[in-house]
């Protein structure tokens, strides 16, 4: 393999560490408002959203840099990619930065200050910042292996609404509901009570929805652009997650939540063969079409990419894997105080006083 | 405005906004650490309580570094796509690498640290503190590598072939002569600010009424570790920032010379004056009253009183000279806006230097007062207090000045020699699209700043929370979800 083949497989591999990382947490932050809800066993409902958050609390920061460093790496090995996308996506991505920031401060500051409006607002903060990029990327996604309209200087000319495509569309609502049901089962897998099989119930008929709307999107994807690798990947890919729901139906929590891992990383593999070896493909002229080949840093540069992810990248993924191990136990719900903020209360208190 | 104004503007916005938080975190992690580690070595609970105080602290800031961090990554490719193309193949593997070996250590460690407390061995959960700042410093590191590419490019050659500039050594793109003498300063200014934070925060607990008695020898020692990290970073800074300026006179004497306002070169055996403060005419062409330094600035660019310094209108004929060829380079003024590159200039300096000055005499304050009470001259003193509150915003605007003077100077290059900023922007980008995002981010980072400054306070008003007695680690005492209390 070379070198810039070897990069757009990896980049493939750091969207995908993305995707089934990432995806959990999105999924979770926006099911707050459904299972986040009084339980009919009687727990209140700010007891299970702070079930839900603690449960992705250790995680989402360090999920969030797989994305910053698909980022990054793009920019390092295909310029032309990073330039050309970020550039012509500028709307979408634009809103997705908005809904990361709103997203990470309400997570960070949510237990700051006790009081229910603040909470409530930091809530909505992380319900849309979750959901968001969950069906962006997929509108993404799908503009991107089916191409778009770019000129011979490289540069997208197709305008926001033109990324508002059915096909497109219908490829963000296969994230959210993948993703929502990742994250479902994520909370029945970490969660205990109610709320454990509240979400198992709930990650079930999403992910069946998830998964009728997921064999459309990629029979439209893979009968436009596939080959035979990208359809075994995408028949791989939906038999796993048909798998992990039947797992989880039958009480199989674990099975349950690595059957939508394996889905969603197959799937993302899928694509980015149906990509192979545009990077980019336009509309336009295919000679227009940015390629692994067009796109691509110096063999020097790629080069030196090359010995650091291949000694760092394990390191970082031993290190991640072991903060899951760390905090593998399952959050009940018992042992969270009803008051908690003991630096903001004796603030408040403080304030009282002095006021 | 036109697309390339917008896109200068949400850059220079979105970066300063960033870089408010980014020295916080570098110097108050280090702080932490150092506490939580004392802790452990002393067992003196005041330290354990320190640690918790300023680990909320820190976290809050964390969170908004961490955030806007993520709008400068991809303004890159959003605003200045053509940038991004020109110099991808140098420009983009620090990027990636501060990724791959800074975000994630920061990330993950912080996780850790925060979720860690009383369900992981000690020095363990104390290492994940040390871990969250080296990774600070390492992604300091790499950035701050990439930057130096733009002041002075090294390690590259420009293919004609495809017209971009493409590495051909990377050690000298990580051992850029404007690099060694720029991390440094940015790392001591960072941990000067850490310490300004520190510092204030315990001044201000030990002036006002409500602190109990007990609890200000803590405080006491919280503002000696505060004013000495200020006095000892602030004297790095001055080093640093002092081999910088000889530095820079090298690679981009018209940085120099326009922070200065010098348009006549003075040859060597004069040494040319440095003024502290000037009034001039409006459009800056002559002097009405200064207060100069002689041959200060001869110092300052060459290290030898009576050194040589190139004026503002001889750079500029050589640079239209030198440039004129290529599309990329060509532009009719290779001066930077002078007024703006003279005063943050000065105000990076003169707000410095005023906090080094307030940490010195915090430190001549925190001696007993001789009597019994061990009261210091700080306690019950309203000015101190003062004192305190402004000792936290110098660093942070001497920081931002610093940039203001060290982007802006470099103008109108965007890679100084290779691409003028006006080259670098996006050229299928809209203004409407800038405008939004410009606007949106302003407001955001706005609210922001509201709700930050509004945590700050009340944490920082709360003082350092007690702990309990038996506050060290021991699994069989601890419920699974005890840490929980600590976040969220």
């Amino acid at each position: 393999m070379d070198l810039p083949t070897l990069w757009f497989a990896l980049i493939a591999v750091l969207w995908i560490g993305y995707f089934v990382l990432e995806g959990f947490d999105y999924g979770v932050g926006s099911l707050l408002p459904v299972l986040g809800r009084d339980g009919a066993d009687g727990a209140p409902a700010e007891t299970r959203r702070r079930q839900m958050l603690g449960s992705i609390g250790p995680f989402w920061d360090g999920n969030e840099v797989w994305l910053l460093t698909a980022g990054g790496a793009t920019f390092a090995a295909f310029p032309h990619w990073y330039a050309t996308l970020f550039s012509g996506f500028y709307l979408p991505l634009l809103l997705i930065l908005l809904a990361l920031i709103l997203r990470g401060v309400g997570l960070e500051y949510r237990g700051k200050v006790d009081s229910a409006v603040w909470r409530q607002r930091m809530d909505w903060m992380i319900i849309a910042g979750s959901a968001l990029p969950a069906l962006l990327w997929g509108v993404a996604f799908t503009n991107i292996v089916r191409g778009v309209p770019i000129d011979a200087e490289m540069e997208y000319v197709g305008g926001f609404w033109n990324l508002l495509n059915p096909v497109a569309l219908l490829g963000g609502l296969v994230t959210l509901t993948l993703f929502l049901t990742h994250g479902g089962l994520f909370i029945a897998l970490k969660t205990d009570g109610r709320l454990r099989h509240d979400a198992r119930a709930l990650a079930l008929r999403l992910g069946v929805v998830a998964a009728g709307l997921a064999v459309v999107w990629l029979a439209v994807m893979h009968g436009s652009t596939g080959n035979a690798l990208s359809w075994v990947l995408a028949g791989l890919a939906a038999a796993a997650l048909v798998g992990g729901l039947v797992a989880a139906r039958g009480g199989r929590e674990g099975w349950g939540f690595t059957g939508t891992f394996v889905a969603i990383a197959l799937a993302t593999a899928s694509l980015f063969v149906a990509l192979f070896p545009d990077v980019m493909p336009s509309t336009l002229d295919p000679a227009w079409s940015l390629t692994i080949e067009n796109a691509s840093s110096s063999q020097k540069t790629l080069g030196i990419m090359t010995w650091v992810a291949v000694v760092f990248t394990p390191i970082v993924l031993l290190y991640q894997s072991w903060t899951y191990w760390t905090f593998r136990k399952r959050i009940s719900g018992h042992h969270i105080p009803t008051d908690v903020h003991h630096a903001a209360a004796t603030a408040e208190t403080r304030d009282r006083t002095t006021a | 405005m036109d697309p390339l104004d917008l896109a200068r503007w949400q850059f220079g916005i979105t970066t300063v906004y960033h870089f408010f938080f980014v020295p916080i975190t570098i110097g108050l992690s280090l702080l932490v650490a150092v506490m939580q580690t004392v802790w452990m070595r002393t067992r003196n609970p005041q330290w354990l309580r320190l640690t918790k105080f300023f680990g909320k602290l820190f976290t809050i800031n964390f969170a908004l570094g961490l955030v806007t961090g993520i709008v400068q990554e991809f303004q890159f490719g959003m605003n200045w796509s053509d940038y991004s193309r020109f110099v991808g193949d140098i420009f983009g593997a620090p990027l990636a690498i501060e990724a791959l070996l800074a975000f994630f250590l920061e990330s993950t460690f912080l996780g850790l640290w925060l979720f860690g407390w009383g369900r992981i061995p000690e020095k363990l959960h104390a290492s994940f503190i040390w871990l969250v700042h080296i990774g600070t410093v390492l992604s300091a590191y790499f950035i701050l590598a990439a930057n130096s590419f733009m002041q002075n490019p090294v390690g590259y050659t420009l293919n004609e072939a495809n017209g971009r500039a493409e590495l051909t050594d990377f050690v000298a793109v990580l051992t850029n002569p404007v690099q060694l003498v720029t991390f440094p300063h940015v790392l001591s200014a960072a941990y000067m600010t850490g310490g300004a934070f520190v510092l204030a925060f315990a001044i201000w607990h030990l002036w006002r009424q409500g602190t109990a008695q007990s609890d200000k020898p803590m405080y006491r020692r919280a503002a000696k570790v505060g004013a000495w990290t200020v006095l000892l970073a602030s004297l790095a800074v001055i080093v640093s920032g002092d081999f910088q300026g000889k530095v820079m006179t090298e690679v981009q004497p018209m940085k120099m010379a326009a922070a200065e306002g010098l348009y006549e070169d003075v040859p060597e055996g004069v040494g040319a004056p440095f003024s502290i403060i000037t009034v001039g005419t409006l459009d800056g062409s002559e002097e009405i009253w200064a207060v100069t330094v002689p041959k200060l600035l001869s110092y300052l660019a060459t290290g030898s009183l009576e050194g040589a310094v190139e004026g503002i209108d001889h750079i500029q004929e050589r640079y239209q000279l030198t440039y004129a060829g290529s599309e990329l380079t060509a532009v009719d003024d290779y001066r930077p806006v002078v007024p703006v590159t003279y005063w943050s200039f000065r105000l990076m300096m003169g707000l410095g230097f005023v906090g080094m000055a307030i940490a010195a005499a915090v430190l001549w304050a925190l001696r007993g007062k001789g009597d019994e009470s061990g009261e210091t001259r700080l306690e019950g003193n309203v000015w101190w207090a003062r004192a305190g509150a402004v000792v936290l915003f110098l660093p942070l605007l001497a920081n931002s000045f610093g940039w203001i003077f060290t982007e802006m100077g470099r103008q109108p290059w965007l890679v100084m020699g290779l691409m003028t900023t006006q080259t670098g922007v996006s050229p299928g980008t809209t203004a409407g699209e800038v405008l939004t995002s410009m606007v949106l981010f302003t407001l955001v980072y706005g609210a922001l700043a509201v709700v930050m400054v509004m945590l700050t306070l009340r944490y920082g008003r709360a003082g350092a929370e007690q702990v309990p007695e038996d506050a060290s680690y021991d699994p069989a005492t601890r419920s699974e979800d005890d840490a929980f209390v600590f976040t969220y």
